[in-house]
């Protein structure tokens, strides 16, 4: 059971990473690929029924990690006290900035908004690399080349989500920033690699466990494809790619997290009783199909292309 | 001046500033879903613009309550990790409940209804604010859940120092919780209710060309809203609609609130002694105890009659709890703040029940004075809301101008009570967190240093105060600006002729 609760608050970390981590993406790129106002309606429009719903995500990752591994879910904020306080008030200004760029009235104050999606977006990607980061190998390289991967991967993943929601001249600006960020992200990503058997939580599973090796590779190997298929003008195997390579990321992330995911403190310690952790699975394995319907179907809603006249929607 | 003080500011500062925008979206929400219910089956366009406009100030609101919310799922964790640690395993279940049933729920209609105006058929659409109300409503329902087993904790065991959950059933039908649900999801409804009245006393006040002074005021009136079309007495009309839904909302909320606030205190009486002395001021056991309207003026018998329903029963007193606490826990001060918790039960009650008595007086000001408009309102009570009230047959008597200007003027007062009722249930707690098992000195995460927490205190201090104005700022403006260009022709019309057809610009949107 506390199995299956980890690989559970995996899942939903992942599912986070994956689907927020477009949104930071758009909303980092959102100066980058506009030239007027018609074109950041029309960038903001691609996540906007959406980013809302993806970041309960991760209230959902945290809250399931408050109710099944209460040590867990404690000591990860309060060590890291700050990054932590400075995410949330990264979300604050980001979720403030995109509720309120609709409803502002003058340039200046809608200025104001962009201003809070951009900090916001990039601030909290690159914190969650470096908390990760900092977390697995305890040292400032290890924090800011986790945090770079973590924004530049998102950097790159939303840009090729603008590319598959908009037409026009948008779309064209987002393939080129695409390519600028994997300039990034891969150069990071093999720096990083090669950091992998030597992990800070002392756990053997590093480098006995070759299929952490293999996610991890495979999360590179996604990464260059997700930028060759970029470079063909393959943008939906091309956000498979990137979206896949965040997904192995994760997952390779969490398996070194596995049995210990804080220094000192065991998974087996840090669970809740096998009555709540059962009582936790009926109820999710009820409603999760629910929740995965009912978003893969907003998804579908707002699946048109945007372009740059209709850009409001 | 340590860690612990400064996150215990800090949990206020953001708790109290979050609770500032969760009543009015809780309730606000159901109130503009009861309107679009009313525009889908009436297809009179006066709801869609009411709709319309309601919504925008319903979003502008739901935005801060969802980014403060994300704070307090983090806090717990960050600040207050012993207490994390000693209470996840029961407390943890409901939060992550109320992510996986509420806020997935909650946050994903609400992205279908704010960009599918003209993307979803008008059914679906409908149903997509519905589902997001429901979801605000279930939040609320799990984190009252969580917030009331800190108070009377059930369904659990305490091994090897920490609480393990052994029946969740119990912790989610905790009688606390069970009073206290209704009792705050009720308020908020007041608060909504307050809220709606005090924008559409405005609105017909200023459509009047009166101002808040009751001189007239030039440049104002429908003109200046851009819309010439529609006579000036239309207009009002349209904001007497939603008066007198508000009417309805806050007295029939405010009649829950009443008897829901019975029961809390009944319970507190046996759960909670020292809340409820606090409350009251009451410093010794007392057989027959008094209810202090204010120091100094005392009702005999009405406290024990209220907390107990028997004006001979005791009612315990701060000292001597305070001294049977000492015999059971050993040696501190279990005493809450006192003249807090008094003041904010007696504004609690006091701005509370004046809200409440407004929409009273709202509601027979406003009667239909013949025909059988009485039957058809109490026949629209249950359904959407909104209602069809002042549709019906009977005369409808304009909205006194006088009465508009006290619903303005009486916005502050519904938060006020919310945010007092507030203070006296979680103050009242102190120095638990955790009734009887845990005090909040022990609470606190050992290893977060005082500059760490000051730090994050000042930063969220000064970012809530600027939120807060713009917020105020937005709301206003919209306010005054008023609804956007009704449809010209009746809508049901267009819709009648070819659905298909209907077209509307989306006013909702990013």
């Amino acid at each position: 059971m506390t199995t299956f609760w980890f690989i559970v608050i995996a899942f939903l970390w992942t599912g986070y990473f994956v689907l927020e981590g477009f949104d930071f993406g758009v909303g980092a790129l959102l100066p980058l690929l506009s030239r007027s106002e018609a074109d950041r309606r029309q960038v903001i429009g691609t996540i906007g029924p959406v980013w809302d719903g993806n970041e309960v995500w991760v209230i959902t990752a945290i809250g399931a990690m408050f109710a099944a591994f209460p040590a867990w879910y404690s000591g990860l904020l309060s060590t890291f006290y700050l990054p932590m306080f400075l995410i949330v008030v990264g979300l604050i200004v980001r979720g403030v900035g995109l509720e309120w760029r609709g409803k502002v009235r003058s340039g200046a104050e809608r200025a104001l908004c962009d201003a809070g999606i951009v900090t916001g977006s990039v601030l909290t990607a690159f914190l969650w690399g470096a908390v990760f980061g900092n977390l697995l190998y305890d040292t400032a390289l290890a924090t800011v080349l986790g945090g770079l991967l973590s924004l530049s991967v998102a950097i790159l993943h939303g840009a090729v989500f603008v590319t598959l929601k908009t037409s026009g001249p948008v779309r064209a600006r987002a393939r080129n920033a695409a390519l600028a960020a994997a300039a990034v992200a891969v150069p990071v990503g093999i720096i990083a690699l090669p950091s992998v058997p030597g992990s800070a939580m002392d756990v053997p599973s590093w480098s006995t466990s070759p299929w952490l090796w293999a996610c991890a590779l495979l999360a590179m190997a996604a990464l260059t494809a997700g930028v060759a298929l970029v470079w063909r003008r393959r943008e939906g195997w091309a956000f498979t790619a990137t979206a896949s390579s965040i997904g192995l990321t994760t997952a390779a992330l969490f398996g070194a997290l596995w049995p210990a995911p804080l220094p000192g403190l065991t998974l087996a310690e840090a669970a809740s009783a096998p009555y709540t952790l059962t009582m936790l699975t009926w109820i999710g394995l009820i409603a999760l199909p629910g929740v995965l319907a009912y978003q893969a179907w907003t998804y579908w809603v707002f699946r048109k292309r945007l372009t740059a006249d209709i850009s409001a929607h | 001046m340590d860690a612990l003080d400064l996150a215990r500011w800090q949990f206020g500062v953001t708790t109290v500033y979050h609770f500032l925008f969760v009543p009015l979206t809780i309730g606000l929400g159901v109130f503009v879903a009861g309107l679009q219910t009313a525009w889908y089956r009436t297809g009179k366009a006066h709801y869609l613009s009411l709709t319309k406009f309601f919504g925008k100030l319903f979003l502008i609101n739901f935005a801060m309550g969802v980014v403060t919310g994300i704070v307090q799922e983090f806090q717990f964790g960050m600040n207050w990790s012993e207490y994390s640690t000693f209470v996840g395993d029961v407390f943890g279940a409901p939060l992550a409940l109320e992510a996986l049933l509420a806020f997935f729920l909650e946050s994903t209609f609400l992205g279908l209804w704010i960009f599918g105006w003209d993307r979803l058929p008008k059914r679906i659409h409908l149903a997509a604010i519905w589902a997001a109300v429901i979801g605000s409503n279930l939040s609320a329902y799990f984190i009252l859940a969580a917030n009331a087993w800190m108070k009377h904790p059930v369904g659990y065991e305490v091994v090897n120092g920490r609480a393990r959950m052994n029946d969740l059933w119990a912790v989610l039908t905790n009688s606390t919780a069970l009073a206290q649900i209704p009792h705050v999801v009720a308020a908020a409804f007041v608060v909504a209710g307050g809220f709606v009245l005090a924008v559409s006393g405005y609105r017909i006040l200023r459509e009047r060309g009166v101002g808040l002074t009751g001189r007239p005021v030039t440049g104002a009136g429908s003109a200046i809203d851009g819309d010439t079309t529609v006579p000036l007495r239309r207009r009002t009309d349209m904001w007497r609609t939603s008066l007198r839904g508000a009417l309805v909302m806050t007295a029939l909320a405010g009649v829950v609130v009443a008897g829901t606030g019975d029961l809390s205190g009944q319970l507190l009486r046996e759960q909670q002694p020292m809340k409820l002395a606090a409350a009251e001021g009451l410093t010794r056991d007392t057989d027959g105890a008094p209810f202090s309207l204010v120091p100094g003026v005392e009702v005999p018998g009405m406290l024990s009659l209220l907390a107990a329903h028997d004006p001979g029963a005791t009612v315990q007193g701060v000292d001597d709890i305070q001294r049977r606490y000492e015999q059971q826990f050993g040696p501190a001060d279990y005493t809450p703040n006192l003249p807090v918790v008094f003041w904010s039960f007696r504004v609690m009650i006091g701005f509370g029940m004046a809200t409440v008595g407004l929409s009273v007086l709202g509601l027979w000001l406003t009667r239909k004075r013949r025909g059988r408009a009485g039957g058809r309102r109490t026949r629209n009570l249950g359904g959407t809301g909104a209602g069809s009230a002042g549709v019906g047959n009977g005369a409808a008597p304009p909205v006194p101008s006088w009465f508009a200007r006290a619903c303005v003027l009486a916005l502050p007062l519904p938060t006020a009570a919310i945010i007092a009722g507030w203070l006296l249930s979680e103050i009242g707690r102190q120095p638990w967190t955790v009734q009887g098992e845990l005090l909040t000195a022990a609470s606190v995460s050992p290893g977060v240093s005082l500059t760490e927490v000051a730090i994050s205190l000042s930063v969220f201090t000064v970012l809530y105060g600027v939120l807060a104005l713009a917020e105020a700022v937005l709301m206003v403006r919209h306010v005054k600006a008023g609804p956007e260009q009704p449809p010209a022709t009746p809508d049901h019309a267009i819709a009648a002729a070819d659905p298909d057809a209907v077209r509307r610009t989306p006013t909702l949107m990013y």
